[in-house]
């Protein structure tokens, strides 16, 4: 099946403006602005099922209609602060699809009436914001950005910003304060982006994956987009496949994949040909889950991986096998968010320093089991009081590795 | 009035306006929900995740938008996580639970993991003792603790934050109030966090460290005791001490305040006052203190004081019992009695100022108050209305500040100035050069030192800003000394007078003039009488002179030969100074932190201040003091007490209208809540209880006729080829005796510099940083050059008390020193 997102594979080149444009590219964009109404792109992308790539897997045409139009101007921000442990899908579409995610980008703009859009790029990312900015020019140039777009009342500008290396700025609310050149700490939500965001004015943030569906689906329609996927979640996913896999990378597959199919298939199984112990679906922020034959062929989608205890998230696909100790992983797992707490909230800043304290403890053959008992309640104790999801998502793998492989870590005291 | 909401707390209902958190609205209804970062004069962040909460909202019927009904009750839906109670507002059929199991586990967490950070040294800080970390920890917190000691992190101890501020970084739990304070009700964001996680730390990024005039009220809102002043720091435990209120008096804005006092061994076992904190008056000061008023009051101490009364003997002062001192100054005083001049500042209390007007005019002398600012009489008339409250003027209002830095010389009415420029009030700042209100100003006018009248008489044509101002729903002129001497003061005043007349708005509360005066109690010895002249020389020579709180010859070369030439000087002080040094007769009076009275702010609001240490030596209060004078001169005034003599001045002076000390010690519940048990909530500020004051009524208000006289602008002076003129500028830290004797604020005084245009410096070939001989009338000084690219060319600002004796606008000559010290 042809690529919907990574079509640099199936088609050489697209990073180029004049193949893009051969392929239909800014077709949808043209069509949006010169024959739609905003609110029926909206209404499309509504229809189509997208929901959001960033990991909370919210409804994008959902989000894009919550936008207040009683509050102007209106802005729209792209996402591209790609920092999650296990995850790389976004940098593979900016650097090798640049136009369709810029042309999806901008196709959202018109949607909510932002004349200005922003991609926010984590600072590791400033040679991707180089060649985005020669990629914007060339639009520019090209007639697809500026002034009164295809004739029509409609301009638009796309800027991109660079982070400066933090995690938390993956969060919307941080990422909004930190392009408005505050320091990168999350908002008390409500109020959400779609009434309260950039410079406290409506804005729409996506992640960039999202964007990227938004031409496509345009071009060739809801129904289209809907007949790929399942029920709960319509049309494709890039899986990004890491651990110890044969042949880890980006996979674009329909959402209702199995693990089998994505590890085995695609990922050409495990190294050694051994044993799966458990999957780690979003990243670091994942809750382990437990494999056996039947969560091996379970389909990834939002719902299903619910149901065997993980949450698809950002569908970074972390593979261990029976060669890696839960200490070990939620040891690593605890540095990183110890290291990223942006330190705003009393829960993540202490409760990381603490979770890290006891993690090394563990890992290093220095603990107790009255430590993994600690530990598991600080991480609950944590849970559900954090100011913003850096830190709840960060007891997950302490909290299901304990109790869900509690062999490990008896074993880890012991020694 | 706001719309009332209707919520349940703990199952007890309570009606609170919306908009108002559940965290106030808690508080409000008496039932104390812990917060650290939460404060109810700062916008709420949700960092601390101390107030967690409990919080159901009622299921509302999609259709209709009605409640549905379960049991005939609404149907609460509870949402899954705990919530903050001080980012959610509170809203109709709310229930929120604070002491559910659900809620005190969460509260319990919160303390627990504070305390994984926070070292254990409460028997060593200086919190200690009312330090919400540590009452919320024995209400809330787990007992013991699951931390292991030995990983507990440490961090520097005594980083200064600048010079009057220390930071402890073990001890701070990143509240961010200090950094909120400075940023949103300061308006000047001179603090901010530095690195993430648990290594995020306060800094200063200022230069200098902390250079804000506010950052004291940092270390009273701070939860715990990582911010500390280089004044209190280490100096007792809160518990040792006693609190007694008293006013600032430093300034016209009349800030409450309260004294900690302790007795203490390094002090001979005598009781010292110990720090000044901030007493709560919403219509004054709300919880606030400026760090000139909350570190200045060393002046009342020392070895300086004067205890015993002296008289000049062979030319030497001699100790002399107060008898003698008293029958010698009288003598001499009535020997002279067409002569006679009593010479008083506004340092001194209404009793004081009563008592020695009395005098004067009784014993046909003149009372001449020590000040380069007239216009008092005016305030009188049409000063702001009763009900008056800078914390509420808003939208809609307009606010004009003419010839005043209210950043240096009254810092309180600036913040709140400023505040209410953030409400949306027309800030209207009219000044010959640059200063701090310029930034929250919706109007900016520049006008040429000596243009004062005319600028305010331009308000009087048709313009965009006049225009604001004409139609504002109410107008306070602010109108201070900068670039005028007693004159120029005066004339402003009443142009100032005549346009709020002219656009009626005078007569009525947050109407009206206020005069941004140089002593905190000028406005008050314009009501008793008072009046300064304009050749204050030629007023004292050759006259016998009563100098009480003051110090001409410290001041002013130009006094100091005048009062050489009196035929007799006594002076009343509580210092020693270059006064008293020339003085006759010496009379040791009290501080206002030993004895009782009231002062009357620019706000023309009458306070009490009380007797908070004893009395030094042999001092005696200064209207006692008078009133033994007079007594030998022959004339009776009231000295007994302070209450006494303000019964005699509340039935003569017709503004204080039969006013009490009862009436001035009458409070009202105020909001926010501080103070009581409720230190975590509003930080240290003591709450009131001893009174908030009584406002007088201007002329104006009281249905008077107001008549103002026209004025003409002033001919201008005009300075020649190799002149500058010289005018004088206002500096909240200066060499007045009321500051200089903090030592840790020398760094705030600095030296003495006078600013200029560079291209005026490039004419008179002087430089930035250099050392300059400033002469005129008499006068001449050093000082070094500064550049300020705002003031107009051929002017030269020189600061009022910081060794130039400046009164009013000069032609000066300014002339480069050589390294030699020889003048070019």
């Amino acid at each position: 099946m042809a690529h919907v997102l990574l079509r640099h594979r199936d088609i050489p080149d697209i990073n180029k403006l004049s193949v893009y444009k051969k392929n239909g590219g800014f077709d949808a964009f043209k069509k949006a602005v010169t024959k739609m109404q905003p609110t029926e792109v909206t209404e499309v992308v509504k229809a189509s099922g997208l929901r959001g790539r960033g990991g909370a897997g919210f409804p994008t045409g959902m989000k894009w209609s919550f936008i207040d139009n009683k509050n102007w101007p209106h802005y729209v921000v792209a996402n591209a602060d790609e920092s999650e442990p296990g995850t790389f899908k976004d940098r593979e579409i900016m650097e090798s699809n640049p136009f369709q995610f810029l042309e999806g980008l901008a196709i959202a703009s018109y949607a909510v009436g932002a004349t200005v859009a922003y991609v926010y790029l984590r600072g590791e990312f400033w040679q991707v914001a180089a060649f985005l900015d020669e990629k914007i020019a060339e639009m520019e140039e090209a007639g697809y950005l500026g002034e009164n777009l295809f004739g029509k009342d409609y301009s638009l500008k796309i800027f991109t910003h660079l982070g400066a290396g933090a995690y938390i700025c993956g969060e919307e609310t941080a990422l909004l304060e930190s392009l408005e050149g505050k320091r990168g700490q999350p908002r008390v939500r409500p109020p959400f982006p779609p009434s309260y965001g950039l410079y406290g004015k409506p804005t729409i943030i996506n992640n960039v994956e999202t964007f990227t569906n938004v031409p496509m689906i345009l071009a060739n329609g809801a129904d289209w987009y809907k007949s790929m996927g399942t029920a709960d979640s319509a049309g494709v996913k890039i899986f990004s496949l890491s651990g110890r896999v044969r042949k880890p990378g980006n996979y674009e597959l329909p959402f209702g994949t199995t693990f089998r199919q994505l590890i085995y298939e695609h990922g050409m199984g495990i190294q050694e040909g051994r044993p799966i112990k458990a999957i780690m679906p979003a990243g670091a922020s994942s809750s382990l889950i437990v494999v056996d034959e039947k969560v091996l062929d379970t389909p990834m989608d939002y719902a299903t991986v619910r149901t065997v205890g993980g949450d698809l998230g950002s569908a970074s696909v972390i593979v261990l096998d029976d060669t890696v100790n839960m200490d070990w992983v939620i040891n690593k797992t605890i540095h990183f968010f110890k290291h990223e707490s942006c330190g705003k909230c009393t829960t993540c800043r202490e409760g990381n320093h603490w979770m890290r304290n006891l993690t090394d403890r563990i890992h290093h053959g220095k603990g107790s089991s009255d430590d993994v008992t600690l530990l598991l309640n600080v991480a609950k104790q944590m849970q559900g009081k954090c100011l913003c999801a850096l830190g709840e998502f960060s007891t997950m793998a302490v909290v299901t590795s304990i109790e869900r492989f509690p062999d490990d870590f008896k074993k880890a005291v012991k020694g | 009035m706001s719309k009332q909401v209707t919520l349940t707390i703990n199952g007890k209902q309570v009606i609170a306006p919306e908009g108002l958190t559940v965290a106030d609205a808690a508080k409000m209804a008496g039932i104390d929900i812990p917060v650290f970062c939460h404060h109810p004069k700062l916008e709420p962040v949700g960092m601390c995740r101390m107030c967690l909460v409990e919080i159901g909202r009622p299921v509302r019927d999609r259709a209709t938008g009605q409640f549905v009904l379960e049991n005939g009750q609404p149907k609460i839906q509870f949402m899954p996580k705990l919530e903050t109670a001080c980012t959610n507002r509170v809203e109709d059929g709310m229930v929120v639970l604070t002491q559910s199991e659900k809620a005190t586990d969460g509260q319990r967490g919160t303390v627990e993991f504070l305390l994984t950070s926070h070292p254990l040294d409460c028997p060593i800080c200086d919190k200690g003792g009312e330090c919400p970390l540590q009452n919320l920890t024995m209400e809330h917190g787990p007992g013991k603790s699951r931390f292991n000691y030995n990983e507990k992190q440490h961090l520097d101890k005594m980083v200064p934050l600048g010079e009057l501020i220390y930071l402890d970084r073990e001890r701070c739990i990143q509240c961010a109030r200090c950094i909120r304070f400075q940023d949103e009700v300061a308006g000047e964001a001179v603090l901010g966090f530095d690195e993430r996680g648990r290594y995020t730390q306060i800094i200063s990024v200022s230069e200098p460290g902390f250079d804000s005039v506010f950052s004291g009220n940092t270390t009273d809102i701070c939860p715990v005791g990582a911010l500390t002043t280089v004044d209190f720091r280490f100096g007792a435990r809160p518990w040792e001490l006693k609190a007694e209120s008293s006013i600032c008096t430093q300034c016209p804005v009349g800030c409450n305040t309260t004294l900690n006092t302790r007795r203490e061994a390094k002090a001979d076992g005598e009781v010292v006052v110990k720090r000044v904190m901030p007493r709560q008056n919403e219509e004054v000061n709300e919880i606030w203190l400026c760090d000139k008023g909350r570190f200045a009051y060393h002046y009342t101490e020392g070895k300086e004081r004067l205890t015993k009364p002296m008289i000049r003997k062979d030319e030497k002062l001699a100790r002399a019992s107060w008898d003698n001192a008293i029958k010698t100054a009288a003598e001499n005083f009535v020997a002279n009695k067409k002569d006679f001049v009593v010479l008083a500042s506004g340092r001194l209390s209404n009793e004081d100022l009563f008592n020695l007007k009395s005098l004067a005019d009784t014993a046909g002398g003149e009372a001449i108050l020590y000040s380069d600012m007239g216009g008092g009489e005016l305030t009188q008339l049409v000063g702001v209305g009763a009900g008056t409250n800078l914390g509420k003027m808003g939208k809609g209002d307009a606010i004009l500040v003419v010839a005043s830095d209210l950043y240096e010389e009254a810092p309180i009415w600036w913040l709140r100035v400023k505040q209410a420029a953030d409400r949306g009030a027309t800030l209207i700042v009219a000044n010959p050069r640059q200063t701090k209100l310029d930034r929250f100003a919706k109007y900016t006018i520049r006008y040429a030192y000596g243009d004062e009248i005319k600028t305010i008489h331009d308000f009087e044509k048709k313009s965009k800003i006049s225009d604001e101002f004409a139609k504002a729903k109410n107008a306070v002129i602010f109108y201070g000394s900068e670039g005028l001497g007693v004159t120029g003061t005066s004339a402003l005043a009443s142009a100032c007078a005549d346009l709020l007349k002219e656009t009626n708005h005078i007569g009525n509360a947050n109407n009206g003039l206020i005069g941004v005066w140089q002593r905190a109690n000028d406005q008050g010895a314009f009501e008793v009488g008072f009046r300064p002249v304009a050749d204050l020389e030629k007023a004292l020579k050759g006259k016998a002179v009563y100098i009480v709180g003051a110090d001409p010859v410290g001041d002013d070369p130009n006094l100091a030969k005048a009062l050489k030439s009196a035929k007799f000087v006594a002076v009343q002080e509580l210092r020693e100074t270059a006064t008293t040094e020339i003085a006759d007769v010496v009379l040791p009076a009290q501080a206002f932190t030993e004895r009782d009275g009231t002062v009357v702010s620019g706000e023309r609001r009458v306070q009490r201040f009380y007797a908070a240490v004893a009395p030094k030596g042999d001092s005696k209060p200064d209207y006692a003091i008078t009133s033994m004078l007079a007594k030998q001169m022959g004339v009776i005034l009231q000295g007994t007490s302070a209450s006494v003599v303000f019964d005699i001045l509340a039935n003569s002076v017709e503004a204080f209208n039969e006013l009490t000390y009862e009436a001035l010690a009458q409070v009202k519940e105020q909001w926010p809540i501080v103070g009581r048990n409720d230190v975590y909530y509003g930080g240290t500020t003591y709450e009131n209880t001893k009174g908030m004051g009584v406002q007088l009524v201007p002329v104006a208000q009281a249905g008077g006729s107001v008549k103002i006289q026209k004025v003409r602008k002033e001919a201008a002076l005009r300075p020649k080829d190799k002149e500058l003129l010289a005018v004088p500028a206002n500096k909240l830290y200066d060499l007045g005796v009321t500051v200089q004797t903090a030592e840790f604020l020398d760094q705030r005084i600095g030296e003495t510099t006078v600013s200029m245009h560079p291209t005026t410096a490039k004419k008179f070939e002087v430089e930035a940083g250099q050392t300059v001989k400033v002469s005129f009338e008499g006068v001449q000084a050093e000082a070094v050059v500064k550049f300020d690219e705002t003031i107009g060319t051929g002017v030269v600002l020189v600061p009022r008390s910081m060794g130039i004796a400046i009164h009013e606008p000069v032609v000066a000559r300014v002339q480069a020193k050589t390294a030699a010290g020889k003048v070019k």
